[in-house]
């Protein structure tokens, strides 16, 4: 466990390293997040002065947004810090070193940890003191709706650097839209009754979905299932599992083929 | 003497990597250092740092190693040579556990690689041309970091030890990328001595130093190897610095061993006046030297 926890901390302090002395590393880890509330903090307002519906958009649609926000950092944080290793050609560095396939993903795990709670600070300061969004009206299912939301955005990170590991550099673009491509699924803004039969099945598969319906049951009716949020949190964990077989499956593909020593920009196809 | 390898003579056994697996009683212990028997002629001594045994590798239809067995002892500073594609990379990358052996075995240190990689990696380190280190991380981040995955003890005197050691205190915090293609390889053979490794491959070395620093670096490692128990793997095109810095060397050609000896000694052995001249033949014309040595 000692050893483990050295070697996924030295990837922490790499990530520190590179954060410490890059302005145009740290600046994302809040700027578009602080963009995102901003944003849809004046359309909840503006939503809540035009409908005169005793419904209130700030904790529905914009603790959603903040919610999902966070998922996609959890994610980013990931691949961003696996991308450090694509862009500065370290794979071979790396994995000649005693480092196992395990101790590489609890380090990216770490260092998405560290990057992804400067976001959620960020969201919930501007949220709650600009645009008045209490997290007391979710009470402790909050906790609940982060942690299915941390495992979901964990597993697509590593889903994300496995699809990089395996195809190259050049399928980082397949990355950046993963969140938006399931984001329908997810449910974020509506209920999933609104969806067609077909598709609520698959967003069943999704494990935000159950987070969202769960929020948006807590604000509505003050009241949740927490077998469906425990069934969500499941399959969450579930996800992560499958995920990190597939990285090590992809991983062993690599040093069988013999990828990682020659990664570099083009050579992968 | 010279001598032809077995694995020519032989021919290749498709199954004597399946054999060794079959025939090994005890392949190693959780502390690495049960000696263990083999049965072919080309099994490595318990003691060696590094026993290499019928390594295969290939590659769809291309076979880039075949059948490669040798051995590096404590002290012993062995030369991998061979021309562009004669499968030195592509051992060394095996030996590294980041590309899998068709077949074969791999012992560091008494490790069984592909069932201790941790431990036989633990005890092995490398510096290379074309694994530079991060070069958006200063000197001693790179190290730091290194230093924490190869879990060295009292990492920051060794840190500055091996900064010392390789001249580069006045680049402690200078990022890796700035450095020239020299100080680069400077920090790569810092962070390769960073663990004290029992097994140090050395991938050329001293391809972008200039003579004076190549000079410093070949001495360094050589004071080493007299100093401790490690063996060195070492790779160059300069024939050179290989007769001047390997104790022994090995010939590979179109992934095959086809010679083995002292560098000093083999050129006149083999009627060439030179390492360079026996290095060209080999690569242009393995087959000759190969019935050469067995008419001598």
């Amino acid at each position: 466990m000692t050893a483990f926890l050295r070697r996924a901390a030295a990837l922490l302090l790499r990530q520190f390293y590179l954060l410490r002395g890059s302005p145009a590393r740290i600046v994302p880890l809040f700027a578009w997040v602080a963009i995102d509330i901003v944003l849809w903090g004046f359309i909840t307002r503006y939503l809540n002065s035009v409908s005169n519906a005793r419904f209130n958009f700030v904790p529905a649609m914009l603790g959603a947004v903040l919610l999902w926000d966070f998922m996609s950092r959890v994610m980013q944080g990931i691949t961003t810090a696996f991308l450090e290793d694509v862009w500065s050609r370290n794979f071979l560095n790396l994995f000649a070193s005693p480092l196992s396939v395990s101790e590489y993903l609890g380090g990216l795990v770490l260092s998405s940890i560290a990057t992804s709670l400067i976001g959620l600070a960020t969201m919930v300061a501007l949220a709650t003191v600009v645009f008045g969004l209490s997290f007391l009206v979710y009470g402790t299912l909050l906790a609940a709706f982060l942690l299915v939301l941390f495992l979901f955005g964990i597993s697509l990170g590593i889903f994300g650097c496995a699809l990089v590991l395996r195809f190259g550099p050049a399928a980082e673009w397949f990355i950046w839209p993963i969140p938006a491509f399931i984001s329908p699924l997810a449910c974020v803004f509506y209920p999933l009754s609104v969806l067609p039969r077909w598709m609520q099945g698959l967003a069943r598969l999704i494990p935000p979905s159950y987070v969202f319906e769960g929020m948006r049951g807590v604000l509505e009716h003050h009241a949740h299932s927490l077998a469906s949020l425990a069934f969500g949190s499941a399959l969450a964990l579930l996800y992560l599992i499958l995920m990190a077989r597939a990285f090590t499956g992809v991983y062993r593909h690599a040093v069988r083929t013999g990828l990682i020593a020659r990664y570099s920009a083009e050579t992968v196809s | 003497m010279a001598r032809v390898r077995p694995a020519i003579e032989a021919g290749r056994k498709p199954l004597a990597w399946a054999e060794n697996l079959l025939m090994r009683p005890v392949l190693d212990s959780p502390g690495c250092h049960t000696d263990f028997w083999m049965p072919h002629d080309t099994a490595p001594t318990s003691g060696s740092i590094l026993s290499v045994s019928q390594l295969h590798k290939l590659y769809g239809e291309t076979l880039a190693v075949d059948g490669v067995s040798f051995s590096v002892e404590p002290h012993e500073i062995l030369g991998l040579l061979g021309p562009n594609g004669a499968g030195k990379t592509t051992t060394i990358n095996m030996i590294l556990g980041v590309l899998q052996p068709t077949s074969g075995s791999i012992v560091i240190d008494g490790c069984d690689l592909a069932l201790r990689r941790r431990q036989a990696l633990s005890r092995t380190n490398f510096a290379a041309v074309y694994a530079p280190l991060p070069g958006n991380l200063t000197v001693a981040q790179n190290l730091r970091v290194f230093g924490m995955l190869y879990a060295v003890p009292a990492l920051s005197r060794r840190i500055e030890s091996v900064l010392a050691e390789f001249d580069l205190v006045r680049f402690r915090n200078t990022k890796c990328g700035v450095l020239s293609s020299g100080e680069q390889t400077r920090v790569a053979l810092a962070k390769a001595m960073l663990n004290q490794p029992r097994l140090l491959l050395l991938d050329e070395p001293t391809a972008s130093l200039d003579p004076a620093i190549a000079r410093e670096i070949r001495a360094t490692i050589r004071e080493f190897a007299a100093r401790t128990q490690v063996g060195v793997l070492w790779t160059s095109h300069n024939m050179i610095e290989v007769a001047e810095v390997c104790h022994r060397v090995l010939f590979l050609s179109r992934g095959r061993i086809l010679l083995e000896g002292d560098p000093r000694a083999l050129p006149s052995q083999l009627g060439h006046k030179t390492l360079e001249d026996l290095f060209v033949t080999v690569a242009r014309e393995p087959l000759t030297v190969r019935h050469a040595e067995e008419d001598a």
